[in-house]
């Protein structure tokens, strides 16, 4: 029999198995740096194949291709950080143009009231998403599945009902309508670059949405029920009320949107939007947002939308046939989710 | 424990909770039964049991998780019915579960202040939220090094220390800890039982969830025994041994019909792979060295 021996350990007393991260690990920690290696090599390449892509005149045209993602992005990155998932968004900015539009016209009210029952709608469908969600804890991906086709058959029913026809009918003549579109549609040229509304607006929520993700107590209440919503309410923290909040917020996102593809084109087409729920989910995934929850970033999401619109345009301004976009689209998702593996992988080593 | 003074409690100290007859039934499943039980201040309660006992009932009444059915559930004298976690903190008792309620992504400081984060106006104070965790981490003995690695990659045993460290800071006064001992090698259960008698020490009622009578011995004031539902020992330490305890954790009786039931099992034989006394019938009957090389032959010869 071998009797049991002891060896001496070397270590002192204190534990020195962990050793303080260097500047670039810290950076390389970061949810969002695979988002950002990934647009800086989307841009370098359009740069270099797309002429056109050079040309100061067109960044404008480029943030708008990005904005018009990256407005729903926002509140997307947001709800995916707090663990959850939304199908319903991309319809949804189009019942919120509808129901504006089919507001004012079939009641013959000021513009603006359209406007604000569509507000009232837009986050009352988030709100309902969130609530039944909590209540019936079914996944948010069943829940919103069914918002997504119930808003689908609605946009085209509803909008045939009343002005029958599948586009809504024309308002440009309303009262109202030309100071919203002052608001919603606006542009501006700085020299060379005319930016859009919608840019300026996308900007200001990034902004906003980072600054309550990362330094607020409601932006650690996200993180805490996306990472384990189990552990956020033994301490205390209203899970319910934070999901809740995180499915209005997108609500408001597709509210934004809606208004600003009414004013500027005047009427919305009813069959639209769907698909483009895919593509925001993409763009939050792209920004570093994990799909189980608890991680990611909003400046991200933004960085993901960006990749898309420079996509967008830049097959445009090579050249190249707008055929490939899709497929183009998919090999950046999988580049960019292998990025954030390994740079994620990288970082947890160091 | 050679610094401990087995004197009774002073007269005038009364119990922060009172628990008379609870029980709670879930539909027909009567999970908990005529539970009495009192908690008092700078004592350690030990609720020792088997699973499923009824312990994770018992504590999910106290931390609000669960309302009970029957019976009566003071706390500082008042009779209460605690609809939510909130609730239950807000009079002072914290709860630390086993799986310890941290999100496993968030860093170390973020989770310290899960849910009771201090702002400076409308954002977080970060550099205070890292000091405080800090210092109350360092009070505990531990040391994490970066408080803003997430969780997740942290030991059994720090984990566990974090969510004490995190309950007491946030003015527990009633700290009720499920299991903490359970998934922790020796030195590590060892951390723990000091942080409960630092816990007792500061003055906190001390609820120990635990099925190992030798953990609970080591603290415990106060030992209660559950088993299907219902109590089957209530007694104050100097009442009962640890071998007492242990017998009657084993369930007494049940413990020697154990003993006769292993019989004939003889601890501590070995016996030559080569030749079993039992052959194990069937093709997948393990064998040895059907596939040794050269090398494990001459090995094995000189064996």
């Amino acid at each position: 029999m071998s009797t049991p021996t002891v060896t001496a350990s070397p270590a002192g007393e204190t534990d020195d198995r962990v050793v303080v991260k260097g500047k670039v690990g810290v950076l390389f920690a970061r949810p969002e740096i695979g988002a950002l290696i990934g647009a800086l090599a989307v841009a370098a390449l359009f740069l270099a194949v797309a002429p056109s892509f050079r040309s100061l005149g067109n960044t404008g045209t480029i943030l708008y291709a990005a904005a018009s993602i990256g407005i729903m992005a926002v509140g997307v990155s947001l709800l995916m950080v707090g663990g959850e998932f939304d199908l319903s968004t991309g319809v949804a900015a189009t019942t919120s143009g509808i129901v504006a539009a089919l507001t004012a016209w079939n009641f013959g009210v000021n513009v603006w009231v359209g406007v604000l029952v569509a507000l009232v709608i837009s986050l009352g469908i988030g709100a309902f998403n969130g609530w039944l969600l909590m209540r019936t804890g079914l996944p948010s991906f069943l829940v919103t599945l069914g918002t997504f086709f119930v808003l689908q058959g609605a946009n085209l029913a509803v909008t045939r009902l009343v002005g029958g026809t599948v586009s809504t009918p024309t308002i440009t003549d309303m009262d109202g309508f030309a100071s919203a579109q002052k608001v919603f549609a606006w542009e501006a040229s700085i020299g060379p670059v005319t930016i859009k509304a919608l840019v300026v607006y996308w900007l200001v929520l990034v902004v906003i949405a980072a600054l309550v993700l990362t330094r607020t107590r409601v932006g650690n209440w996200i993180f805490a029920v996306g990472g384990d919503a189990d552990a956020a309410r033994a301490v205390g923290v209203p899970v319910k009320a934070v999901k809740i909040g995180l499915f209005v917020t997108v609500g408001f996102c597709a509210w934004m949107l809606g208004m600003h593809l009414l004013f500027s084109y005047s009427v919305m087409q009813s069959g639209e939007g769907v698909g483009n729920e895919f593509i925001y989910i993409i763009a939050a995934v792209v920004g570093g947002c994990l799909l189980t929850g608890g991680y990611g970033s909003v400046v991200g999401g933004a960085l993901g939308a960006l990749i898309f619109g420079m996509t967008r345009m830049g097959i445009n301004y090579a050249g190249w046939n707008v055929d490939w976009f899709y497929t183009f689209l998919g090999v950046m998702l999988l580049l960019a989710t292998l990025v954030n593996l390994y740079v994620k992988k990288k970082a947890d080593a160091r | 424990m050679s610094t401990q003074t087995l004197q009774a409690r002073p007269a005038d100290v009364t119990p922060l909770v009172v628990m008379q007859d609870v029980g709670k039934s879930y539909g027909n499943v009567h999970a908990l039964r005529g539970v009495n039980l009192e908690v008092y201040p700078g004592e350690v309660t030990c609720v020792l049991g088997d699973n499923g006992a009824g312990k994770s009932t018992l504590i999910k009444i106290m931390a609000g998780l669960h309302e009970h059915t029957s019976g009566t559930f003071e706390v500082n004298g008042v009779k209460r019915n605690l609809a939510s976690p909130r609730a239950a903190q807000a009079l002072g008792i914290a709860t630390v579960y086993q799986d310890l309620a941290l999100a496993p992504l968030m860093s170390v400081w973020r989770n310290f202040f899960m849910g009771n984060e201090i702002r400076s106006g409308l954002f977080l104070d970060a550099k205070r939220m890292k000091t405080i965790a800090d210092e109350e981490l360092q009070k505990m003995g531990i040391q994490i090094g970066d408080l803003d690695r997430p969780v997740g990659g942290l030991s059994g045993g720090q984990k566990q220390c974090i969510a004490i460290a995190r309950a007491i800071y946030f003015g527990a006064k009633v700290i009720i800890l499920d299991e903490p001992t359970a998934a922790l090698g020796v030195k590590q259960s060892g951390v723990v039982l000091k942080y409960i008698a630092k816990a007792r020490d500061a003055g906190l009622g001390v609820v120990f969830i635990t099925h190992n009578p030798h953990h609970a011995y080591l603290v415990g004031n106060h030992f209660v025994i559950l088993k299907l539902g219902r109590l089957t020992l209530d007694a104050d330490r100097h009442e009962l041994t640890l071998d007492e305890l242990t017998a009657e954790m084993a369930g007494g009786q049940e413990l020697a019909d154990l003993q006769h039931e292993l019989g004939g099992v003889e601890a501590g034989k070995t016996v030559d792979p080569d030749h079993p006394e039992v052959e194990l019938a069937g093709p997948g009957k393990p064998r040895l060295h059907s596939r040794g090389t050269d090398d494990d032959a001459t090995s094995k010869g000189e064996a």
